[in-house]
């Protein structure tokens, strides 16, 4: 297929709709409303349905009722929404069911502003929903990734029976670059489970989250958290572009993460080698690649659009090996690249 | 050799039920159970039980089941409906669910004209969190949280939830029942069944509100409460019609 | 660092600098190269001053946000030159609508051309048109792209609408007309 040129919101639509979703449900909310759009102009011409709900927990609830009943869902908002969704997040892990969510990200708290962020680190990866849980979350940095991780999404909701979620930010979602839409066939399969109306070719199914018994529910949680080890072993992803010889590694995800590439490049000309760390799964976190560094590291600098959120990872990765440092920008001001080559100097002792 | 007179309905499974002696959702279910049978529905059911005292109405009723989140369940059932346009899906709610948490959603999914069937059990209490007050407790009535009686002033009046849906102008169908007695069950069944059989139909929302009891919640005796229903809920929630597009009755039909 | 063609289109909601820096961006994908198109986006797009930059590069792009050094600036209204002319070097090249930014505009070095972009689309009969017009300064000053790549991405944007292709090719001529 070649290339077309789309908007990230839409791209995210369009793999969608190619790994099969057949229902969405949504509201309006800036930056992610080309997603409902597409979705209401597209999605019933691939046989879908299209539902515009009164709220965001509406909407995720939605989501439940499809996916208790074996069907394809998605759900996008921004992060009061998502802030809103965490509560029927909670209830799809609980009862064990696949959905996407998208969360265009943009800067809080509270109503906060429509700019870009990435201060939803916690809210993605530590949850917001109450109980024992984690989702994969995936952080897109390019409009091609963002498809790809799209239409993956669906398949690894499906195989683990969990939610997943996409973490991008207001930048990517309305960004324009050449991208390839998916050719592939995703990988659907009969979920048996389905509570869907066909008990005169089974026994009944019930989905809940509901375990009165506490021995029960243990085991539940307990399960699910085998499934999560697994997640850890096979779905992590990582763009890790540290070489031997580098002396500081640069961490950052999503679409900052270029702005980054950008300052590595001037780094490099200015005779400081650095690297790029991009995790690409938020949840499960690739802390093994900070475990690994190249003995020529010396500095660890996380580049956030937050107050410093995946640090916290990062220096649980580091483990306290090396010094890990921070520079963010919040409030939906984003950093460029020669700031953060400034940081970087400052750390290494300024310019060679 | 013995006769058979009455046999418990296949609608429902054979696990005990967990509600208190004396309460009214039992009967409910056997009510609703019956209706899915009679109108050879079952096997293509889903029920949608709520958060209160029949959050586990799925281990009672013979169909696939899917238990929501509090006031979600019109939210869960749309998105069910929605994806399987040619399956039955109810819901079963409590005030407490129905008409507190849970406005936002059964007002939309009446609004949206949703072809689902929701059976809203009054009893004008917090059943399972243990007798707290309801939107739709009676003025001075005494619960954990109106420990001096209902006040209309803070707490407003007791909410009229069929009259307020009956608004709603792509409403199918709206009727006010009680399970107090015999002859008001008789009818009540009829309702519920004429409720499932608008979806069966295609013909939209549908929603009987019933009256029921909560002796513990009450402090009543099981009889005293029966009793309650018919001194105290039946006149300020008048039964009858409150919205049925086959026969164009509305609110001032009200029987 | 690999070259890039960094470009600001900017001018009121509706004056259709996002679909121009869309267009550009399509010529540049057709060409094999690599691009970002990023618009300014929510309530600073309705009633004020719509941007959104183009890169174009010929390998990847890292950001594609630009804060500084603009290679090409189309200034459609004056609030445009106020915000971004700062950002613009002595070798940049800035094209103005003089119909509506009256005053002079002057940046050192840099190659300032003014276009009387929304009286020639007005004469034409679509003032509307007023942005495509402004695509005679690419044209004549900037070799990224020729007029048959510009037409050919009309015929894109527009499938099966000819009409449209010829008043926008129309608007572009006229422009082409007035720079010579």
């Amino acid at each position: 297929m070649s290339k077309v040129l789309m908007k990230g919101n839409e791209a995210i639509c369009d793999a969608a709709i190619r790994a099969g979703c057949k229902a969405f449900f949504g509201y309006p909310i800036t930056p992610q409303n080309e997603v409902p759009e597409y979705m209401a102009k597209k999605l019933a011409d691939a046989g879908g349905v299209f539902v515009q709900a009164e709220s965001e927990t509406s909407a995720i609830n939605m989501v439940y009722g499809a996916a208790a009943a074996g069907v394809r869902v998605m759900t996008s908002s921004s992060s009061p929404g998502i802030a809103l969704k965490q509560e029927g997040i909670s209830y799809l892990v609980g009862a064990d069911l696949p959905c996407v969510i998208v969360s265009i990200s943009r800067a809080g708290p509270g109503l906060g502003g429509i700019l870009p962020g990435q201060g939803d680190y916690f809210q993605s990866t530590r949850g917001g929903g109450n109980g024992d849980y984690y989702l994969p979350v995936y952080a897109p940095f390019s409009i091609q990734e963002a498809m790809d991780l799209v239409f993956k999404a669906f398949d690894v909701a499906d195989e683990y029976r969990t939610p997943v979620m996409i973490l991008a930010d207001g930048m990517l979602g309305q960004m324009m670059e050449p991208c390839e839409p998916i050719a592939k066939k995703p990988n659907i399969t009969d979920h048996k489970w389905a509570a869907n109306g066909q008990a005169d070719k089974r026994d009944r199914n019930v989905v809940t989250s509901l375990s009165l018994k506490g021995e029960i529910l243990e085991e539940m949680v307990e399960r699910r958290f085998k499934t999560y080890e697994e997640i850890k072993t096979k779905e992590t992803m990582v763009d890790n572009r540290v070489q031997d010889g580098d002396e500081v590694a640069l961490v950052a995800y999503g679409t900052p993460s270029r702005i980054v590439l950008n300052a590595i490049e001037m780094l490099k000309e200015q005779g400081i080698k650095a690297g790029l760390i991009r995790p690409i799964t938020l949840w499960p976190f690739p802390y093994a690649d900070f475990q690994n560094l190249p003995s020529s590291v010396k500095n660890v600098v996380v580049c956030e659009l937050s107050m410093g959120q995946m640090v916290e990872d990062v220096r649980l990765g580091v483990n306290g090996k090396l010094p890990v440092h921070f520079y963010g920008r919040t409030g939906g001001m984003i950093f460029e690249p020669e700031e953060i080559a400034e940081q970087v100097k400052k750390i290494v002792g300024g310019g060679k | 050799m013995a006769k058979v007179v009455y046999e418990k309905s296949r609608g429902l499974t054979d696990n005990p039920l967990s509600y208190c002696p004396g309460c009214t959702h039992g009967i409910i279910h056997k009510l609703v159970a019956e209706s899915l049978v009679e109108l050879d529905i079952l096997e293509r059911t889903i029920a949608i039980a709520p958060v209160g005292c029949s959050v586990l109405g799925y281990d009672y009723f013979n169909c696939d089941g899917v238990q929501a989140s509090h006031g979600r369940a019109p939210a869960v059932a749309t998105g069910i409906k929605r994806t399987n346009p040619d399956k039955i899906v109810f819901t079963y709610q409590g005030d407490g669910d129905l008409a507190a948490i849970g406005t936002a959603e059964i007002v939309h999914a009446a609004h949206r004209g949703e072809n689902m069937t929701v059976f809203f059990v009054n009893n004008a209490i917090y059943g399972m969190t243990g007798g707290q007050m309801a939107p739709t407790t009676l003025i001075d009535m005494k619960t954990s949280t109106s420990p001096f009686g209902r006040q209309l002033e803070g707490t407003g009046q007791p909410i009229l939830v069929s009259e307020m849906l009956s608004q709603i102008p792509s409403v199918y169908y709206i009727e006010r029942v009680a399970a107090h007695d015999i002859p008001h069950l008789t009818k009540a069944k009829e309702a519920i069944k004429k409720a499932l059989q608008n979806q069966v139909d295609g013909k939209g929302f549908s929603m009987v509100e019933i009256l029921g009891t909560c002796p513990i919640g009450w402090a009543k005796t099981p009889a005293d409460a029966m009793e309650f229903v018919k001194e105290k809920m039946l006149p300020y929630y008048p039964l009858g019609v409150y919205a049925d597009k086959a026969s164009n009755a509305g609110q001032g039909e009200v029987k | 660092m690999a070259t890039a063609t960094k470009i600001i289109f900017s001018g009121f909601g509706g004056q259709g600098v996002l679909t121009l820096g869309q267009v550009v961006a399509d010529i540049a994908l057709n060409q094999g190269k690599e691009v970002t198109w990023m618009p300014s986006y929510g309530a600073e797009m309705r009633g004020g001053t719509a941007n959104c930059s183009v890169i174009i590069s010929d390998s990847v792009i890292g950001s594609p946000i630009i804060l500084r050094n603009i290679d090409i600036l189309v200034a459609m209204n004056k609030p445009s030159i106020d915000k971004f002319l700062e950002k613009t070097s002595e070798d940049s090249k800035v094209f103005i609508n003089s119909s509506i930014v009256t005053d002079p505009v002057e940046k050192a070095g840099a190659e300032v051309l003014a276009i009387d972009a929304t009286n020639i689309a007005v004469s034409a009969g679509n003032a509307r048109a007023a942005n495509m017009v402004m695509m005679a300064g690419f044209l004549t000053k900037t070799g990224l792209f020729t007029i048959d790549e510009l037409e050919q991405a009309l015929t894109r944007r527009f499938a099966g609408k000819k009409e449209l292709v010829d008043v926008n090719m129309k608007a572009v001529k006229q422009g082409l007309e007035a720079l010579a």
